[in-house]
């Protein structure tokens, strides 16, 4: 692999990550994030709209006229989320009654409009294509770590599979209620880009 | 680099003819499967509600599609009830209890009418309504009747189960809602749903007294304990159940029930 398709997929993990530099698609980390299983689908479900729309309109970004290419990104991203919408329902439905709105919200996930804007609208299929599995990493990888601490200490357990066992089911572990709720996200993800800007310091902004 | 009028507006329509072909491609493709899995969803909460003993999630989770399907044709038996009558009836427009959709019903101005106003802030009611009835040597032993209200974020749509004194109920489930997780999601939660068997629906004059309270001590034959951080969730609960169970809505069908025993 040469070192600008290494550095385009694996950038987005923590040099450049799109939720925690760039903050992009935080409504989503913030509403899917209470159990990990519904983390790890929507994860996927946004890695895979992602790459394909990254891919489709690098592959026709040569013809797209400029003065409607935001139209023209939007129909193929929508288009993509439904597709993967429907495959949610009929192969995953449990998980998609849970997901429930979010996964048609990724239409309006920044992290999708913006990977097309500016980087497959230039970029080859190849490059488009790494882009999209790159930033949909860094994005799954936020999510899983904020899903991990909410669902741990929200709920108990992880996977659904109980680790500490609640009062209300007759265990001792006091569930904190903050994590359940969406401030919750916010703390977790508030304090994971305190830790990354503190390993990564560049990513301090100028004052 | 610009373009021409007409080669954007080409460009625009082949996209969109393109996308359109993929989208409902995927769509009518993965349609019967979307069915199956609806239907399966509601079958294994009318089982879930019909014996909790027999049916706990564990169980439910490990039946196969056909197992589901068929512990319910084998023991449940769905019948239309015309809610102002409370008579049974055997088709609503051309349907039979197989096929009559009480959701689509809604959606339709001869098969539903405006509700009276409730505290459990439904809009539309159907006419008629599909209620499920576990048959054990030709007698009906327990009555699975729909239930929808709004909880603090959404409509909850669930069942209640009552055993055939129409007042002692055997268990409440909700099959689609979306409160919070974790507060008002815990309608969900095994342990709270296995608060409901055995309380009263009604009181002496028959009227819908079961409710969702903080502090059950004073009256546990009625009360079930409230969601805690769920206040409103735990108030929709109780309004939508009495509703649903009152005289604008299965009051009739249940006093029809007592008198004739089916």
């Amino acid at each position: 692999m040469a070192a600008n398709d290494r550095e385009v997929l694996l950038d987005p993990l923590f040099n450049n990550n799109p939720i925690a530099l760039q903050v992009l698609g935080i409504c989503s980390a913030l509403a899917v994030t209470t159990k990990m299983d519904t983390a790890l689908v929507m994860c996927i479900a946004l890695t895979a709209v992602l790459t394909l729309s990254n891919l489709s309109i690098s592959l026709i970004r040569n013809y797209i006229p400029p003065s409607i290419r935001i139209i023209v990104q939007l129909t193929i991203i929508a288009s993509l989320v439904i597709i993967t919408d429907q495959f949610l329902k009929a192969f995953l439905f449990d998980i998609s009654k849970q997901l429930s709105v979010f996964v048609g919200l990724i239409i309006t996930n920044c992290i999708v409009m913006g990977r097309a804007e500016a980087f497959a609208m230039q970029n080859g299929p190849k490059l488009s294509i790494l882009d999209g599995i790159g930033n949909g990493l860094g994005y799954s990888l936020v999510l899983i770590l904020v899903a991990f601490f909410r669902e741990l200490f929200g709920s108990g357990s992880l996977f659904g599979i109980v680790l500490l066992k609640p009062i209300t089911s007759g265990g001792w572990y006091n569930p904190n209620g903050l994590m359940v709720l969406s401030p919750g996200a916010f703390f977790i993800i508030g304090l994971g880009i305190w830790a990354l800007r503190a390993w990564k310091t560049d990513q301090i902004e100028d004052e | 680099m610009s373009r021409s009028n007409g080669y954007i507006v080409g460009f625009a329509a082949t996209i969109c003819v393109v996308c359109s072909v993929f989208v409902s491609g995927a769509a009518v493709s993965l349609k019967d499967r979307q069915v199956t899995n609806k239907i399966l969803d509601r079958q294994k909460n009318v089982l879930s509600v019909a014996d909790t003993e027999k049916f706990t999630p564990d169980t439910l989770k490990a039946m196969t599609s056909d197992e589901v399907d068929q512990a319910f044709t084998d023991g449940i038996r769905a019948r239309i009830v015309n809610l102002e009558t409370g008579e049974y009836v055997d088709d609503v427009a051309g349907m039979d209890a197989s096929t009559y959709d009480q959701q689509r019903a809604l959606l339709d101005a001869d098969l539903s009418h405006e509700a009276p106003s409730n505290a459990a802030k439904v809009l539309r009611m159907p006419n008629h309504a599909l209620v499920y009835q576990v048959v054990e040597s030709d007698k009906v032993t327990t009555l699975i009747l729909p239930v929808e209200g709004k909880g603090l974020w959404s409509t909850l749509y669930g069942f209640i189960a009552l055993d055939n004194d129409t007042t002692t109920i055997k268990g409440l489930t909700f099959y689609q809602h979306g409160e919070t997780p974790g507060l008002g999601g815990e309608v969900d939660n095994p342990t709270w749903k296995a608060k409901w068997p055995g309380k009263k629906a009604f009181d002496d004059q028959w009227a819908p007294k079961v409710n969702v309270a903080k502090s059950t001590s004073r009256d546990a034959t009625y009360q079930v304990d409230g969601l805690s951080g769920a206040t409103l969730t735990s108030r929709g609960v109780t309004y939508l159940v009495q509703f649903w169970l009152g005289d604008e809505a299965f009051g009739p069908y249940l006093k029809n029930f007592r008198e004739t025993g089916a």
